[in-house]
């Protein structure tokens, strides 16, 4: 069912988490597959699974039974500490709330990733990535601002470079543009487009919104724990409708 | 592993980095929470310090009494079950000490000393009690390490072998006899006996224990012994001597004490002859400088040699003579100083402690502020053993600076009190610091450590969640 191009595979996964004597199905058999240099939208209510399911993609959280294949590695199985360099090195993430360091230059939270590599990057040659990549994302003229000297557009900019200082295959964004308004959300939604083409990055964005949605070519859509709608490549591509508050 | 070790340098190097920006990031506060450490640190130091300076203080003092010194004193005398005391039996000769001088080759100089107290009174009315009368030969000022004269100088040994009428006084009899005027050349009144002032000591102070060192007239130790009257000295001749002073003259009819016979009544051919005549001579002391601070043990057993054969000790008989030395009292002392030390340092150890629980709550704080920077290093491929670094490694180095602060504070409060205040000899001690900055580092560690450990722990799910 899939091919060696899939960058994602995820096969019967299931997330239950132990509330006291309660147990909490959140996952119920998720089953999807994504390609190398696909743009994704992730799309559900809140409460139905995205979220969970975010955070195993991530490799934050682990899936209680079922396959995680990333790029033709299993990474269910792996340990937390193999799964913190995955994340180093094979996926950038971009929040709601943006999550740069306070009182630290665009360029210093950019360079912060770095700080976890394996291999030995100079300092000098970190902030060459730095620079390339705050310029990628327009933001050359501000380097050495601090976040709170930033508009949420541009901090949300900054949050997307550090997400890519290590080039890694896989960019997430939850809620990207949760704080933004409606310009500066086309903007950023515009430049996760360009980068998606440019570099040929997969990016996955997680929503609610049917509108955000709209720019990615493929929603997948999950509702009460199952998916409901574009597990796999090729699915014919359902009406924008449904899902938000 | 051996990735991990590889990779040590790298990891820490980075690790300081990081941890310099976040503490750079609340510098007030690093300074603040710091604060118990540097205070911790300063005391120790401080401690340390000023008890070095005091206990080098009381070395000194002891050294300016002469640590190279013994004193020799006579046995206790005992009839029936009743014991009169150490220095009461009458055993002790000047002609010991000159054995001594002469046998004994760890021993730099020997001088006999007679001791006796009254009161002296100058011409003009004006008198002084006194109970240190010394006398003693022209060595002892050597022995006392005192070498100074306000004016005048010491008597000489001829001034010894005539027993001749002069003395030297201190200080504080200057001062209360003459009060400002020349005291050189006036005459002075022991008992009845006239003494020429022909020497002021220059002032030297009190003593380890107090005492005026001050308040002393120094005169031969054979005019103490003949020429006044008093139980120290004449008395003894009374008892040494028996029979032998029922026709003895005074050489001072000027002023006759009604007291007691000094010599043996002799002829003017044995005058001639002997211009020192042979005395009886037990005195109340013999003072003693060895070559050096080490040889007081070796001069302590050659004395002992010495003394009992001249005084014909058998084996089995207990000596008739004691000899103290000043390491008995300079070990007395430094147990003191040192157990004061002791107890200073612990006071200065609980702050230390004090200061560390300060580090553990604000790190502990400072974790709870950063839950979410920690989720987000997490996310971007941070290990919990990053994590567990970085806050280490923040706790450590607040310490270490905290550490570095209070060993300068430290010092300057040292230097303050030890060298301007009291001006003891000051005492830079590089094993102070050493161990400051170890336990300051090691406060670092013990309470950084829970709080490090927290974070390093935090689920980074609900971490970049926290709110």
């Amino acid at each position: 069912m899939a091919n060696d191009k899939d960058l994602i595979r995820l096969h019967d996964v299931h997330k239950t988490y132990h509330l006291g004597e309660v147990d909490v199905k959140v996952l119920k058999g998720i089953s999807l597959s994504i390609l190398q240099g696909e743009m994704v939208a992730l799309m559900g209510a809140s409460g139905s699974g995205k979220s969970t399911l975010m955070n195993i993609l991530g490799c934050l959280d682990r899936p209680s039974s079922g396959e995680y294949w990333l790029g033709g590695k299993l990474v269910s199985g792996m340990s937390p500490n193999q799964r913190a360099l995955v994340r180093n090195q094979q996926m950038g993430f971009v929040f709601q709330n943006f999550n740069l360091l306070p009182r630290t230059s665009a360029l210093e939270n950019v360079m912060m990733p770095l700080n976890y590599t394996p291999t030995h990057i100079s300092r000098r040659q970190g902030k060459k990535r730095a620079v390339a990549m705050l310029e990628l994302v327009g933001l050359g003229e501000r380097m050495d601002h601090h976040p709170s000297q930033l508009s949420g557009g541009q901090q949300q900019r900054v949050a997307i470079a550090r997400a890519l200082i290590n080039n890694p295959p896989l960019l997430f964004a939850d809620e990207p543009t949760g704080n933004l308004d409606s310009k500066t959300s086309r903007e950023v939604l515009e430049m996760f487009g360009r980068i998606n083409q440019q570099e040929n990055i997969t990016i996955i964005i997680v929503t609610h919104d049917a509108n955000i949605a709209k720019v990615a070519p493929r929603v997948i859509r999950i509702s009460d724990g199952v998916i409901v709608d574009g597990a796999f490549e090729g699915q014919p591509e359902p009406a924008a409708a449904g899902g938000g508050r | 592993m051996i990735y991990f070790l590889t990779s040590l340098p790298l990891m820490m190097m980075r690790t300081f980095r990081t941890a310099v920006v976040a503490l750079r990031r609340n510098l007030m506060r690093a300074v603040l929470t710091t604060l118990g450490i540097i205070i911790g640190i300063a005391a120790v130091i401080a401690t340390v310090e000023i008890g070095g300076g005091v206990s080098r203080a009381i070395q000194a003092s002891i050294a300016d009494f002469g640590a190279n010194n013994l004193i020799i004193i006579p046995g206790a005398a005992s009839s029936g079950s009743h014991n009169w005391g150490e220095g009461s039996q009458l055993t002790l000769t000047a002609d010991d000490a000159l054995m001594i001088g002469e046998q004994s080759d760890a021993v730099h100089t020997v001088v006999p000393v007679v001791q006796t107290a009254g009161q002296v009174v100058t011409d003009d009315g004006h008198n002084w009690q006194m109970n240190q009368i010394v006398g003693t030969t022209t060595e002892y000022l050597d022995v006392r390490n005192w070498h100074d004269f306000q004016e005048g100088g010491m008597f000489t040994d001829l001034d010894l072998r005539n027993a001749a009428r002069v003395c030297v006084i201190g200080d504080t009899l200057d001062r209360e006899l003459f009060g400002g005027r020349t005291a050189v050349g006036k005459q002075v009144r022991i008992q009845g006996v006239a003494l020429t002032v022909i020497g002021v000591l220059k002032a030297k102070g009190g003593d380890l224990f107090g005492n005026d060192q001050d308040n002393i007239l120094i005169a031969p130790w054979r005019t103490i012994k003949f020429r006044l009257s008093n139980k120290a000295g004449a008395d003894a001749v009374t008892t040494a001597t028996g029979g032998l002073n029922t026709a003895m003259n005074s050489l001072n009819n000027l002023f006759p004490t009604g007291g007691q016979p000094l010599y043996p009544e002799r002829s003017d051919i044995q005058l001639a002859d002997a211009p020192a005549p042979i005395r009886f001579s037990n005195i109340n002391l013999i003072q003693v400088t060895a070559k050096s601070a080490d040889d007081v043990p070796a001069a302590t057993a050659q004395i002992d040699t010495i003394l009992r054969t001249t005084h014909r000790l058998r084996a089995d008989q207990a000596s008739d003579f004691q000899i103290h030395t000043m390491q008995e009292v300079s070990q007395i002392l430094g147990t003191i100083t040192g157990l004061l030390t002791l107890l200073l340092l612990s006071v200065a150890a609980i702050s230390l402690v004090v200061g560390g629980v300060g580090i553990m709550n604000i790190m502990l704080v400072s974790v709870t502020e950063r839950t979410r920077e920690i989720g987000l290093r997490m996310s971007v491929g941070a290990r919990g053993r990053d994590i567990l670094l970085q806050f280490l490694v923040e706790s450590v180095m607040l310490c270490g600076a905290g550490g570095a602060l209070g060993i300068l504070l430290g010092e300057l409060a040292s230097w303050l009190a030890v060298t301007k205040l009291m001006g003891w000899p000051a005492g830079f001690s590089p094993l102070a610091v050493a161990v400051a900055f170890g336990v300051s580092a090691a406060v670092g560690i013990t309470f950084g450590f829970y709080p490090a450990w927290k974070a390093s722990r935090l689920d980074p799910i609900e971490a970049l969640r926290y709110e």
